[in-house]
């Protein structure tokens, strides 16, 4: 039992999911039962995904040890890089491939750089922040393409589906690649060299894991995945904008730590990620419907995010300490 | 120039007139020595005498400019530590091999993963044989443990490098590279190791023993190994010579 609950204080992402339980709760009776009915739950996972599908990525970078503030950036350059293409009448599949292919080549870039010239990763994707967003403004012209969403499949990506169409099928997608991603992490050898890596780099390297080779795919996967969830967002609004996604690689930072994942990596999970970012989407959500100044959703991400920090080298502390016999 | 070294008849590692330059410095200057089998050598030295220098290089962290290096008595290249451990050499850092955030588990089979399926290299682990073998591992050892999914983090440094020597011992060494294993030890947990370098050759595991401490150096190895400035200024089994002689040369 003690082991049990020993196991349990461990896990990185107690703090967010307790709160999230909570918060939940809160915003429900504030909002008189308007929180959880049927068209609001429909609002808030409609839009979860696309901060969500961010926040898996960057969550999976961080635990490998890196950062990439570039996301909010890629998040614009992927579909519109897609529109352009598809202006110039290539059809929606290899415009999206090939869309997705400047995400990954991206998150090459940004590890390759990170490795070779053995500067942080910080500054590096910062770089690629303002690269990849003035690329974006470059190739729109100006003049945001509009999407002919009648070559389009956009019902794959956007549709409603499930009873009363509670849910898009961007949920459905979100949900598949971050339980991928989750086991990836969690039950293959790459996993482990992850965390290895994010953990204690000088142990990765001296039992011969291919650390350089490791952070690259990391950094791949987290560009291809933000690319890929602008894209869902520029297909549910009908046209993508040179200014969307900014300030979003802060948002995924923060779910990923509010999640419990740490800064110096090695430490924290996807589901912690995922509940980072659901915990966002809800604040946001319950602050309006509680009738709150929506001016205070910043302030409640920041006061979150540092909380979250606090609260869980509290709960970690005590579960470390925690004696279990035998 | 080289250095006179004492040549075994079957060594099992090798290496002739090893030079090594760190950004100007010349931290190996032409070494050459033989590590018979079964023997356990102490390699001894000031900081900055090469010692760590060798070992990077005998580990496959590090790859020599000059002078070659054999195993078995065939020349090999190792290109990573990888190749290394290919080749039956295990190293045993004082820090730098256990992954403090991740289980014992995890931490025994890094990079040597089980696996059910795989495609391409990557693949799903076989978690429960992880289990099993880290148990097995650590009772071989004569270590207690009370779960093989304890975080390595938690454990003492003496429980730390119980797990090290278990994971080398797991892999089925026959050099076991041990570099600086009783810093930081309690006396009782010191002794142990110096126990276990001991019992190495009874088990067909050549040791290679890296210690500040000379007395330790003297309770459990065959032979001793001074270097200074990178070069090997010492080699004599424990018997002809003694603390003091090589407190000289040092």
């Amino acid at each position: 039992m003690r082991r049990l609950l020993k196991t349990f204080l461990q896990k990185p992402e107690l703090a967010a999911a307790l709160l999230l339980v909570l918060l939940v709760v809160l915003f429900q009776w504030q909002s008189n039962g308007v929180f959880l009915s049927q068209a609001n739950l429909r609002g808030v996972l409609g839009l979860l995904p696309e901060m969500a599908l961010v926040a898996v990525g960057v969550t999976l970078l961080m635990i490998c040890g890196e950062f990439d503030l570039s996301v909010g950036s890629v998040f614009a350059l992927m579909p519109m890089s897609m529109a352009v293409l598809m202006t110039q009448g290539w059809p929606f599949l290899p415009a999206m491939a090939a869309g997705l292919l400047v995400c990954a080549l991206i998150g090459l870039l940004n590890g390759w750089v990170t490795i070779r010239f053995a500067i942080p990763s910080f500054i590096v994707t910062l770089g690629m922040l303002f690269m990849a967003r003035s690329l974006t403004v470059v190739i729109s012209g100006g003049f945001p393409p509009r999407l002919d969403m009648a070559r389009i499949p956009e019902e794959i990506f956007i549709g409603f589906v499930g009873p009363g169409g509670i849910l898009r099928a961007s949920f459905l997608w979100f949900l598949g690649i971050a339980i991928l991603v989750s086991l990836l992490l969690s039950r293959t050898n790459f996993g482990n060299w992850v965390r290895a890596t994010g953990g204690f780099l000088p142990a990765a390297q001296a039992m011969g894991i291919p650390t350089a080779r490791v952070k690259i795919a990391c950094f791949m996967i987290c560009s291809i995945l933000a690319g890929f969830a602008g894209m869902i967002q520029v297909l549910r609004v009908g046209s993508p904008l040179p200014s969307m996604g900014e300030g979003l690689e802060l948002a995924a930072v923060a779910a990923a730590v509010i999640g419990g994942t740490a800064l110096t990596g090695g430490i924290g999970s996807i589901l912690g990620g995922v509940i980072g970012a659901t915990l966002i989407r809800v604040i946001d959500n319950g602050l309006v419907l509680s009738r709150v100044d929506s001016n205070w959703f910043k302030f409640a991400i920041g006061a979150l995010t540092i909380l979250a920090v606090v609260g869980n080298a509290w709960l970690r502390k005590r579960g470390r300490a925690m004696k279990v016999e035998g | 120039m080289t250095t006179e070294f004492r040549t075994a008849t079957d060594p099992v590692i090798s290496v002739r007139n090893l030079h090594k330059w760190y950004s100007g410095v010349h931290a190996l200057r032409g070494v050459s020595l033989d590590f018979a089998r079964n023997e356990a050598v102490g390699l001894v030295g000031d900081n900055g005498a090469g010692k760590s220098t060798l070992i990077s290089i005998l580990s496959g962290l590090n790859q020599p400019d000059e002078g070659e290096l054999f195993v078995d008595g065939r020349p090999v290249r190792m290109r990573g530590p990888r190749d290394a451990m290919d080749l039956g050499i295990e190293t045993i850092y004082q820090y730098n091999s256990m992954v403090p955030s991740m289980s014992i588990a995890r931490n025994l089979f890094i990079g040597r993963e089980p696996l059910k399926a795989s495609l391409f290299g990557i693949g799903v682990l076989d978690e429960a044989r992880m289990r099993a073998e880290s148990v097995a591992a650590i009772a071989d050892v004569d270590l207690h443990l009370r779960s093989p999914d304890a975080l390595v983090g938690e454990l003492s440094g003496g429980q730390r490098q119980g797990v090290a020597i278990a994971r080398a011992m797991h892999f089925k060494s026959k050099v076991l590279i041990l570099d600086e294993p009783t810093n930081h030890l309690s006396v009782k947990e010191t002794n142990k190791v110096i126990g276990f370098v001991r019992s190495l050759a009874a088990q067909g595991v050549t040791g290679i023993f890296i210690s500040h401490n000379m007395h330790h150096v003297f309770a459990c190895c065959d032979r001793v190994v001074a270097m200074a400035h990178g070069r090997v200024v010492l080699d004599k089994p424990i018997g002809e010579t003694s603390i003091e002689e090589v407190h000289e040369v040092l």
